[in-house]
Formats: C-alpha cells, structure tokens, sequence
C-alpha cells in the first residue's frame, strides 16, 4: 500500500498513541474520581521528561550500561511525576473538594501554570530546548516498505507494560476495587469505612506516575524538551480520555491510539490539518457524542 | 430630576482622572514609559470586565478569550495595515478609520463568539472549557497558516494609532455599556444562568439565547481589546493570543484578573487589571535591579513574574475563593434604582 495511509503512518502513530494514552490515564482517574479536570497533569509529563534527563546525563557520565540506565531513568522519572502529582494534591486540591468545582478547575490552571514557568525560571532547566540524550545506539528495522528503530521499539513496549499493570491494578486488586467504588459512590465508600482521601492520594500518585514514564518515552523518541512541552500532549491527552468516554480507563487507552493514528495521518496530509485534527475531533464528539465512544450516558440530576 | 446623576457622576469623574493624567504627562511627571504602562492597564481593563461577562456574570468557564482578542487584533490590524495604509494618511480621516477598524474588529469577533457559542454552549463547566481552549488553539493555528497576515513571523509595521486619548474613551464606553448589560434584564438572565441552569430554564429564561449574547458582548470587547492592544505595541503575533503566551495582556493573565478581583464583579476586575498590570510592571524593574546587583551567580529570568502570578492565582483561590470583591461592586457602578432594592448583600 502507499501513498498516505500505509503501514508505517500506522506505526508512527501507534507510537504517539502510547504517550498520549500514558497521560489519558491519568486524567480519567482523576476526573473519575472527583471530577477535575487536572490541567496540570501535562506537566507532570514535562516534569517527568526532565526527571529522565538529568538521571541519563548523571549516568552517562558514570558510564552505566544501557540496560540498568533505561529502567533507572524510568524509575526516576515515575517517581518524580508522582511526587509531584501527590504534592499538588495535597496543597492545592485537596481544600477545594466541598467548594464549586470551577475553584478547583482554576487552581488547577494556576498549578499549571507553576510548574511551567517555575522550572523555567530555575536556572539548571531554563526556558530554552534541552537535547535529550540518546544514548542508546540505534537499530534500524526493515520490514517490507516499512521502517522502523529499536527506540520505537522500546517505547511502545515500555507503555504497553504498564498498561497491563495498571489494568491488573485495576480490575483485580482491592486498591483498584475502591477506586472504581469511589468513582461509583463516594459516600457508600465512607460508611464501608474506606479513606477516601488516601484513595485520591494513590490515584493522583498512578496517574503521575504514568504521566512521568510518559515523559520519558517521549523525550527517548523526540528528543526535545522544554518547560512548556506538556500542555500540548497534556490537551490532546485530555481529547483522548474525553474520546474514550471520561472516567472510563480502557476507552481513555483506546481514544488516545484513535487520536494518535488520526493525528500522524493528518500530519502526513498537511502539517497544519494535524495539528488542528485533534480539536476538530474534540469539538465533534462533544456535539454528537458527548459521552465518549465507550462511555455511559448519564442524565443530569436536578 | 436630580440633576447629578450616577451615569453623570461617572462620567465627570472620569473626565476628571483623564484630565488630572494629560495634565502630570505635560508636566513631565508621567513619561511616555508610564503612559503605556497606563495605556496597558486600560486595554486589561476592557479584557478583564469582558471576559468576566462570560464567566463570572454568565457562569460559563471559558478559556478562548485568547481567540477572540487575536481575531480582533488581527482583523483591525490587516484593516489599517494592509488595506487601508492608515499609518501613511494625514492627520484627520486617520483617527476615523482607526474607530472603525477597531469596531470592525469587535464585530468580527463577535460573530466569532456567536458562531463558537452556539453548537459549545450545549456543554457545560469542564467540556466547555476545554472547547474553548481548543477553539484558541484552533485560532492560533489557523493564523500561523495564513501568510497573508503573517503567519508565524506576527503581522508587523501596524501603525501605532491608539493614543492614550482613544483607549481613554474606549475604555470608559466599554465599562459603562458592560455596566448597563449587567444591571438590565439580560444582566439578570445571565446572573439567573450563573446560579442555576436548570432552575432558570423552568422559570423561562431562554438559557441558550442569553448564554450566546453573552459570548458575542464579551468577544466584541475582547476584540475592541485586542486591535487597542496591537496599535500600542506595533506587532501582531500568534503567540501572544495562545495559551501558553506569558505577556501581560495575554491570556493567562487575564484569567487571574479575573478570578483574583472576583467573578462577578466589574470593580474587581477593574482593580486587578491595574494592580497586576503596575505589579508586573514592578517585578520586571525589581528582576532587573537584583540583576545589576550580580548577588546570584546566575541572572534571574522574567519568567518569574508568572511564577508570582501562579502563586497569587492558587493563594486567592484556596483562602479567598470569591476573589478580592467577591461579587461587590463599587457604588458609582451600581444604578439609583438597584440600590434601593438591593438588601445591603448583593
């Protein structure tokens, strides 16, 4: 097959589909939880990618193996986004759960907005480009007319993993039970004497955690970061999980393939229709399909 | 008849400042450095008390007024610039083309607003502030694609039409128009919207009708805004209308005025466009001093103006959720008539 829609669009966007179903997560447990749309989990990813930065470099210098180096950095990276998720939790959110939603939504934006030109005002990242480190050789794949590198490689297979651990969270363990309960019913939660708030905690803590590998696999295969880097992917993320119907984890997974394939299609149309595609796909849904491809359609209470 | 009415009052008292200010800027007292901090904090003020009709009066959390600013801008600036070459012509049709293209502006923007309004209004609080986010993107993509005005190297050589004088008057009709909107039956309908969607939908106010009014007033301002700002600094870029845009007039800052001086609240955003317009005028000096002071063995970059504004943002928000005003109004904003009805908490 060639011209536009070929094999090799397909696995392009399959692999801008991992990063944004990493973030997507992360959204739709938190919005399916207490209902905020969490504008600063697109930097938690930007934090995320910086966090693998610095780790890579200090190894680099140390010169560590390629093995023990990636999953290093992915453990960094994970664990600086969820700190970071964690610790906005807690300072920002959690004393506006009782009060109108919009304050949360705002002090959303202002976090955002903190992360962003606070790291940029730290003089070790600053406002400019950083070169992410590649530091694995790479290895070119042929197959047919299609081509694809090792580091494509890693990527996806990095994503999908944790994607079948967080579904295992999920569905089969009793953290996963209560996060799904306290999505259903907050306060049946709290007379069967579960905290919800350490629920909220460990969902923001997921959800970070998440955003942060997503950080990393995305500086590995656009090695270019900066401060302002997550709230693109952050947007388009949140496009995702609205597409796969909020609240729902396997259709915000889904929804985000659709809107990567989708948007490294249009790219291979005309630069400018790929990068308005995903608006266009957002405005669209919500008119005709508000509830999402795979979501439940609720009616308003009154 | 009284005879000093408040729609009077206002007016003397704002001939009143406009004259105490042209009278320090001949002295020499304020510089042509202050008139255009002055100038600044005016345009804020027409973008803060427009985008608080949306959200604070109608209730509906819009983050696209980056879109209709930037198609206001950029439709007064391809007027005077390209088409009509205003900045060349002699002195008196200059100003008249210049109102009109400003106009022209608004009202472009205002179609925009209905034409956005009408198929995103059926959503609501986080849909429709994500639509609206997307609709400013979508702008903001949509001029990078248009060499025409631009693109992505901005629309430059715009002449720089707005004197203190116009932005002065701008300003001063924006805010009374804006102040009559709220206190009239639309005004009403649109604060009914803001409590209770549903419950006012029962009682027969026709929520879409006056939710898309509201969208169109705030983009027409938003747009007025927009082509004031261009002709001050003489450039047009399609950065400086996303979301990510830093400037003081961009965006962002003008989603904090708005939630810091209170949603719902004219004199509030009033306040806190001058405040943060002179406070981040203050940061940049103080950035700069501590700069030649060469304390720090690194220089501190401007980006922690918007470091100050996030902190403000998320300290306003956890301690005072209302905001500065709550939804307070100076006195001399308020009709005779409401007075008398109001109960002492509007």
């Amino acid at each position: 097959m060639s011209g536009i829609f070929n094999l090799q669009q397909l696995i392009n966007g399959i692999q801008l589909g991992s990063v944004y179903a990493l973030i997507a997560i992360g959204y739709t447990l938190v919005y399916g939880i207490i209902r905020l749309v969490n504008f600063a989990h697109g930097d938690f990813y930007m934090l995320g990618a910086y966090a693998a930065y610095f780790t890579i470099n200090f190894l680099m210098a140390q010169r560590m193996g390629q093995n023990t180096l990636i999953v290093i950095a992915l453990l960094a990276s994970m664990s600086v986004g969820s700190l970071v998720a964690f610790l906005s939790n807690r300072i920002a959110y959690r004393k506006l759960r009782y009060k109108p939603r919009l304050s949360a939504l705002i002090t959303a934006i202002g976090v955002s907005m903190f992360l962003e030109y606070f790291s940029s005002a730290i003089p070790a990242i600053g406002p400019s480009y950083r070169p992410f480190p590649q530091f694995i050789s790479i290895k070119d794949f042929n197959i047919g007319t299609v081509h694809f590198t090792n580091y494509q490689i890693i990527n996806v297979s990095i994503a999908i993993v944790l994607m079948i651990i967080l579904t295992y969270i999920i569905f089969y363990t009793r953290l996963g039970m209560a996060m799904r309960a306290s999505a259903q019913d907050k306060d049946a939660l709290r007379l069967m004497g579960i905290d919800l708030e350490r629920i909220i905690d460990l969902t923001f803590i997921i959800g970070g955690a998440l955003a942060g590998a997503a950080g990393l696999l995305a500086g590995l295969t656009y090695p270019r970061i900066m401060p302002y880097m997550g709230i693109v992917p952050g947007l388009k993320a949140f496009i995702a999980a609205v597409l796969g119907g909020i609240g729902n984890v396997v259709g915000a997974m889904l929804g985000a393939f659709i809107l990567g394939i989708a948007e490294v299609l249009g790219y291979a149309i005309n630069s400018i229709v790929g990068e308005g595609i995903a608006y266009a796909i957002l405005i669209i849904v919500l008119i005709f399909l508000p509830q999402g491809l795979f979501g439940k359609k609720t009616g308003e209470k009154v | 008849m009284k005879v000093l009415t408040k729609n009077r009052l206002l007016f003397i008292y704002a001939l009143i400042l406009f004259v105490v200010i042209q009278i320090l800027y001949s002295v020499g007292i304020l510089n042509n450095y202050y008139m255009q901090i002055i100038d600044i904090a005016l345009i804020n003020i027409i973008l803060a008390t427009s985008l608080n009709i949306i959200n604070g009066f109608t209730g509906q959390f819009s983050l696209g007024h980056g879109g209709f600013m930037a198609v206001g801008a950029y439709t007064a600036g391809v007027l005077t610039t390209l088409i009509w070459k205003v900045g060349q012509m002699q002195a008196l049709p200059k100003f008249s083309l210049f109102i009109i293209a400003v106009l022209l502006g608004g009202v472009v923007a205002a179609i925009i607003g209905i034409l956005l309004g009408i198929p995103s209004l059926r959503l609501r609080g986080d849909y429709l502030a994500i639509v609206t986010l997307a609709f400013q993107e979508i702008v903001r993509v949509g001029i990078n694609a248009i060499d025409y005005v631009g693109g992505p190297r901005g629309l430059l050589g715009i002449p720089r039409l707005s004197t203190f004088a116009m932005i002065y008057f701008f300003t001063l009709i924006s805010i009374f128009i804006m102040k009559n909107i709220v206190y009239s039956t639309v005004g009403r309908a649109m604060k009914s919207i803001r409590e209770d969607e549903v419950a006012s939908e029962l009682v027969g106010v026709n929520t879409t009708k006056y939710k898309v009014m509201a969208f169109s007033i705030g983009a027409f301002f938003a747009g007025v805004a927009g082509a004031l700002l261009v002709h001050v600094l003489q450039l047009a870029h399609p950065t400086m209308f996303g979301f990510t845009s830093p400037s003081i007039a961009g965006p962002l800052s003008i989603l904090v005025m708005v939630y810091i001086g209170g949603a719902g609240s004219l004199s509030g955003s009033i306040i806190a466009a001058v405040v943060l317009t002179v406070l981040s005028e203050l940061l940049r000096l103080g950035i700069d001093s501590l700069n030649g002071l060469h304390i720090f063995p690194f220089t501190i970059g401007p980006e922690w103006r918007m470091v100050v504004y996030a902190v403000l943002l998320i300290v306003v928000m956890l301690y005072r959720t209302e905001g500065i005003m709550g939804q307070r109004e100076f006195k001399i904003l308020v009709p005779e008539e409401e007075e008398k009805n109001a109960t002492g908490s509007a």
